[in-house]
């Protein structure tokens, strides 16, 4: 509507900087480095969180090419040589080439066979299940990612940050959280926000809402200028560009120049979720979504469909490797989804909803190694229900090992708190 | 009724029923209020948008006519005149390919200009919530360009019908068999895919690269007719109940999907592709032959009482509180299970019902009703769409595409980020400075809310400084962002 021309540095900004801390809350971005703790503390460890929507079929995320009934499965979207080897069993998507140089340089790691207690194959419920880390539907009101900034935040000063401009259940909860996407500035000579905070003080959902938004669109501005010093090619990102990540695209030449702009798009959002995570006082714990795996038609293989969602994903990751720059050594990102699809290739070139599909670990944290977990295989006795690859990992027990390993959250916690009723899923250790 | 309580109800009949009060709207609600919003139901449906006018059927053949003379990769015809063409002028294909994404912008601006001008707020609130129950996302350009007219053809003449017409003719209409891949399914063993097996095992080589590729089940559209549309997640099926389901539905597709002399987009039912035999759903036998048969299985589950109670608790979420009065639900299952379904019957109940009138307002607006209600309030309508789609998209609620077919969210939490606060200010900021037009913010205020204007934001807006500013004001309050 409005081109709001950036304010001059300084007195704006501090401003609305003054305005959010009447909330208290603009601490957590304004905190100076006096707080940081000795290099390699707990205090520098930094986790992200992707959540891929839709069932992301695992079985041609990291394909299992060197098991025996792996192509007879799969058919015509089977991987072939084209994909990235691990190892004598799996083979990377070539669409995650980036990726796969982690890997090779022991900074990735696949959990092949992992699925959330979920087993109703709707995505809703799996995805609310995966995201409140409830061991049934409906289990909980709150994220896991949101009970874990509540429980460190006992012990120390931590925040968190959603990409996006909603809330995904993951991080929605009690403690507070910032969140943020791509955008115009915040025209921070004007009243508004300032009338409005005044306006908002007795609202419980709106008052803490606007003055986090604002402390967050500050540190915004500081967290593109580092970015665009870093490399004058990673400019800010800008909301045109965005657009173009969502799938409303043609195919052929004009599909092609519209996924390599997604594709940009996509990595400058991950070089900005780096930025704002080098900064002072910046999240140290962040949630990014990516839609579109619900692949039942032309699912693809090394082209197509699914890998045009995977060359996304490869770019933001990629994006968060290079803008972490020096504290990528301290940072775990882990990808996961709501459900893996079928074994077999059903009647259309896709794959329905299945149950166990692959997490991807990625960060200069990890401990080199192999896969995580155990590989069930395919035969059609090992399918769980004859149909879908089975989970040999709870989920949960992935998270709860990171969580305690790598941020120090406290074990009784993940069993109960974090993770209700989950002792079951025992914590899967020594990945970090 | 006494006058304040008339007062206060015609403010909630015209923001929570409604899609926020124009000038003058809520002194004309104040008479009756609930006579008002009983006299927007009406048995012929919601209003249809001033579009193009374009079937689904002729959205499809178009989009396929294009895609074959673009795979004919002829060499383009250079246009007259170099150097200031765009790239659209000198490209026929890049031309043809604007033009289909311009029919689908002029669909969602018709779509909002109905909802900003319109006098039946109730009507259109009512019909876009069924537009989200049975939601099909434009996640490309092909669902894209037939989203408009799917909600013409299949939803808006039948939302104040009974519930198995709105069913049968959403879960039949193109656009949502080509969303969730109905179009494709295909019976293993029906005749298309035995003749497909002996053309392929056959001499019939010339054949084969058309007929060989995905023949067979997809189970999408079956699932999600009974999670999301009928009996609900809980609604007590089985993964086997859902594949039955789908073989059931086989046979209804759309032309132009492998069949011959058929035309391109108009809805089929193709005996051909029909799996064969008797299913078993939820329990029950069904041996009826062809179409019949899923008509008949889209009956029952549409008469459960699992479905009355999914999609009435669906409706109270939508209109009353996110967590809405158990009351509620009950009330307005009575008047479903009473009238077998008769929409128009759950609406009035809705009116009725006392537990919609609580005075706080307990639901945080969508981005598309926090948009729509300041062009509401300000007595505008918006003339691009380049006015509401990006804010939109920026707001988290993309034009027609909800990026699932759950469709959007009714929870205020995932609406009420920190980001989407900032983001519908600075909106709010420009909106107000082009909008506010030399009027008194003070009596917008009172036009736009009535008797839910608090002291507080009264008093905000008579000492802003600026007339944009006191308009910002109302836009950004508490009580404007809820209903």
């Amino acid at each position: 509507m409005t081109a709001h021309s950036p304010s001059p540095k300084g007195h704006s900004r501090r401003g609305v900087l003054a305005a959010a801390g009447a909330f208290g809350l603009s601490l957590q971005f304004v905190a100076t480095q006096s707080f940081a703790a000795a290099e390699g503390g707990l205090e520098t460890k930094k986790f992200v969180f992707v959540i891929c929507r839709g069932g992301m079929d695992g079985l041609n995320v990291a394909a299992p090419v060197g098991d025996p009934d792996y192509a007879a499965l799969r058919g015509p979207i089977a991987l072939q040589g084209e994909a990235l080897k691990l190892d004598a069993t799996f083979a990377l998507n070539p669409a995650l080439s980036a990726t796969y140089a982690l890997a090779k340089a022991g900074e990735a790691r696949i959990v092949p066979a992992v699925a959330t207690p979920d087993r109703a194959r709707s995505h809703f419920e799996a995805q609310d299940v995966l995201e409140s880390g409830a061991n049934q539907v409906y289990g909980a009101s709150s994220g896991w990612l949101n009970r874990t900034v509540d429980s460190l935040a006992r012990v120390r000063k931590v925040s968190a940050l959603s990409v996006g401009p909603t809330a995904p259940l993951v991080l929605r909860g009690k403690a507070p959280y910032a969140s943020w996407s791509p955008g115009k500035v915040v025209d921070g000579s004007a009243r508004l926000p300032t009338l409005l905070q005044d306006l908002y003080k007795n609202d419980a959902l709106l008052g803490p809402a606007l003055a986090r938004g604002l402390a967050t669109e500050a540190m915004a501005q500081e967290a593109m200028t580092s970015v665009a010093q870093m490399s004058p090619a990673q400019a800010a990102v800008t909301p045109a560009a965005m657009t173009q990540t969502s799938p409303m695209q043609p195919a052929g030449m004009a599909g092609q120049a519209y996924q390599r702009q997604g594709q940009e798009a996509a990595r400058k959002l991950g070089l900005s979720l780096a930025g704002f995570m080098r900064e002072a006082g910046g999240p140290q714990i962040a949630a990014v979504s990516l839609d579109g795996f619900d692949t039942h038609a032309n699912e693809g293989a090394a082209q197509g469909q699914l890998a045009t969602r995977l060359a996304y994903l490869d770019a933001v990751l990629d994006g968060l490797h290079q803008g972490l720059g020096p504290e990528w050594k301290n940072t775990v990102v882990v990808v996961a989804t709501e459900f893996g699809r079928t074994a077999r290739v059903n009647g259309t070139g896709g794959t329905d909803h299945g149950t166990a599909s692959t997490a991807l670990l990625l960060g200069g944290a990890l401990k080199p190694g192999g896969i995580v977990g155990d590989w069930p295989g395919l035969k059609p006795s090992a399918l769980f229900e004859n149909r879908d690859l089975a989970p040999t990992l709870d989920m949960r027990g992935l998270f709860k090992g990171l969580l305690h390993d790598h941020l120090g959250v406290d074990r009784a916690a993940l069993d109960t708190t974090v993770f209700p009723d989950s002792a079951a899923a025992k914590p899967v250790t020594g990945l970090v | 009724m006494a006058a304040t309580d008339r007062e206060l109800k015609a403010a909630i009949a015209a923001t929570r029923f409604g899609l926020g009060a124009r000038p003058g709207e809520i002194a004309e609600a104040s008479r009756d209020p609930q006579g008002w919003l009983k006299a927007q139901i009406r048995r012929e449906g919601g209003d249809l948008p001033v579009s193009g006018g374009e079937t689904a059927a002729q959205r499809i053949a178009d989009l396929r006519e294009f895609q074959q003379q673009k795979r004919m990769e002829r060499p383009a015809v250079a246009a007259t005149g170099t150097g200031q063409a765009s790239p659209e002028q000198r490209d026929p294909v890049k031309l043809a390919q604007k033009l289909l994404r311009d029919d689908t912008q002029v669909d969602f601006l018709s779509r909002v200009q109905l909802a900003t001008a319109t006098p039946a707020g109730f009507r259109e609130r009512w019909t876009l919530f069924w537009t989200n129950h049975f939601t099909v996302a434009a996640k490309n350009l092909q669902t894209a360009t037939v989203v408009g007219p799917y909600e013409a053809e299949a939803i808006r003449p039948h939302v104040f019908g009974r519930f198995i017409q709105l069913l049968g003719a959403v879960e039949t209409h193109p656009a949502m068999m080509i969303y969730l891949d109905q179009v494709q399914s295909v019976g293993p063993n029906s005749l298309l895919a035995q003749r497909a097996g002996q053309v392929r095992r056959g001499v019939g080589a010339r054949l084969q690269p058309v007929v060989q590729r995905n023949l067979g089940l997809n189970e999408n559209l079956a699932r999600e007719i009974m999670e999301l549309h009928t009996v609900g997640v809980n609604g007590g099926y089985s993964q086997a109940d859902v594949t039955e389901f789908a073989r059931a539905m086989t046979g209804f597709s759309i032309g132009g999907f492998r069949g011959p002399d058929e035309q391109a987009g108009v809805p089929v039912f193709r005996d051909l592709a029909h799996e064969p035999g008797q299913r078993l759903v939820m329990g029950v036998r069904y041996d009826q032959r062809g179409k019949d048969q899923a008509a008949a299985i889209l009956s029952d589950l549409a008469e459960k009482p699992q479905t009355a109670r999914f999609v009435c608790t669906k409706l109270a979420r939508h209109f009353v509180a996110d967590d809405p009065p158990p009351a509620l639900v009950a009330r307005l299952e009575r008047a479903w299970k009473g009238s077998d379904g008769d929409l128009s019957k759950v609406a009035e109940a809705l009116i009725e019902a006392p537990e919609a009138w609580a005075p706080q307002p307990a639901k945080f607006k969508t981005p598309y009703e926090f948009i729509v209600s300041s062009y509401r309030a300000a007595g505008g309508q918006p003339q691009a769409f380049g006015q509401v789609g990006p804010i939109l998209t920026a707001l988290g609620q993309k034009p027609f595409d909800p990026g699932s077919p759950k469709g959007w969210s009714e929870d205020a939490d995932a609406w009420a980020a920190p980001d989407g606060i900032v983001k519908r200010m600075q909106f709010a900021q420009g909106f107000a400075a082009q909008a506010v037009q030399g009027r008194d913010p003070k009596a917008l205020a009172a036009d736009a809310l009535g008797a839910r204007l608090t002291p507080a934001t009264a008093t905000a807006i008579a000492r802003s400084e600026s007339r944009p500013e006191g308009f910002a004001l109302l836009l950004m309050s508490p009580e404007f962002q809820r209903r």
